[in-house]
């Protein structure tokens, strides 16, 4: 099963940009690391997510 | 009358350990922002005995920056990277500070990044976080990199953790309360995720790379 942040979703075959749209995430407020690597921002669409893979999308909010 | 730089380290050394002071001491840190964060963070920093610092910000003082910015108020329209060196400076006079009045873009993060092996994130708006991360994640491998995110609001200051990402990336803060929601911006809030972060960085910097 592929997990994203730690619960497991139907992601497998998506690719990253598409998962990002999924999710509601704005692009340009994340960083998203795919087994515990960044993946470039420049890689997103051609990033498909395998089976058992892991996904973090960390969606940053404002404020310092 | 100021005590010697042996002094300062013999007392930061009683309080900390040796060993661990010798490594605060050899240490270079990066702070990204010097707003409610990074002013926070490099004071924690600088009174730990972190060696060096490098402290970047392109924007000024404000009054509304008063309520959890380590800033005095005759300081209000000062450059904040170069006010904050002269806080730093009656603080830790022996902590090698520089400023660096600019804003911080893909273009020049790792040449301004350069020699700095732990960097803190500490801006406010939300994009510019994460081209910070993205950016130092994606060039910069071998960096020790402490974000903050979510720190808004009034909501319990229990909320706000660090985790870690990667080998190399943490994130403190409580990642929801949005600044841009309407929520205010608390001082004591403010400063735990800033106290979460220089704790992060404090423990890198003993080898403890756990949260």
């Amino acid at each position: 099963m592929t997990k994203v942040n730690g619960k497991t979703e139907a992601v497998t075959g998506l690719n990253i940009a598409e998962i990002v749209e999924k999710f509601g995430y704005n692009k340009a407020r994340v960083a998203v690391e795919l087994n515990g690597n960044i993946v470039p921002k420049a890689k997103y669409a051609e990033t498909v997510v395998k089976e058992n893979d892991t996904l973090e999308i960390v969606s940053f909010v404002g404020g310092g | 009358m100021i005590p010697s730089k042996e002094e300062f380290f013999n007392g930061l050394a009683a309080k900390h350990g040796l060993e661990l002071q010798k490594k605060f001491e050899a240490a270079s840190v990066a702070v990204c922002g010097a707003g409610g964060l990074g002013s926070n963070i490099a004071i924690v920093l600088a009174r730990a005995g972190v060696g060096r610092l490098k402290i970047i910000d392109f924007d000024k003082i404000e009054i509304t920056n008063l309520n959890r910015q380590q800033y005095f108020a005759d300081q209000i329209g000062l450059f904040k990277a170069q006010a904050l060196k002269e806080n730093l400076a009656k603080i830790a006079p022996y902590c090698e500070v520089t400023a660096e009045v600019a804003k911080i873009t893909e273009e020049n993060v790792t040449e301004l990044l350069k020699g700095f092996p732990i960097v803190c994130e500490a801006f406010d708006k939300a994009e510019a976080k994460a081209m910070l991360v993205n950016t130092v994640l994606e060039n910069m491998p071998e960096t020790y990199l402490v974000s903050g995110s979510g720190m808004a609001s009034l909501n319990s200051a229990n909320l706000i953790k660090t985790r870690k990402i990667t080998d190399k990336f943490y994130l403190c803060g409580d990642l929801t309360n949005d600044v841009a929601a309407g929520n205010g911006l608390f001082g004591a809030r403010v400063l735990v995720c800033a106290a979460h972060q220089a704790h992060a960085v404090l423990r890198i910097i003993a080898g403890e790379f756990d949260c």
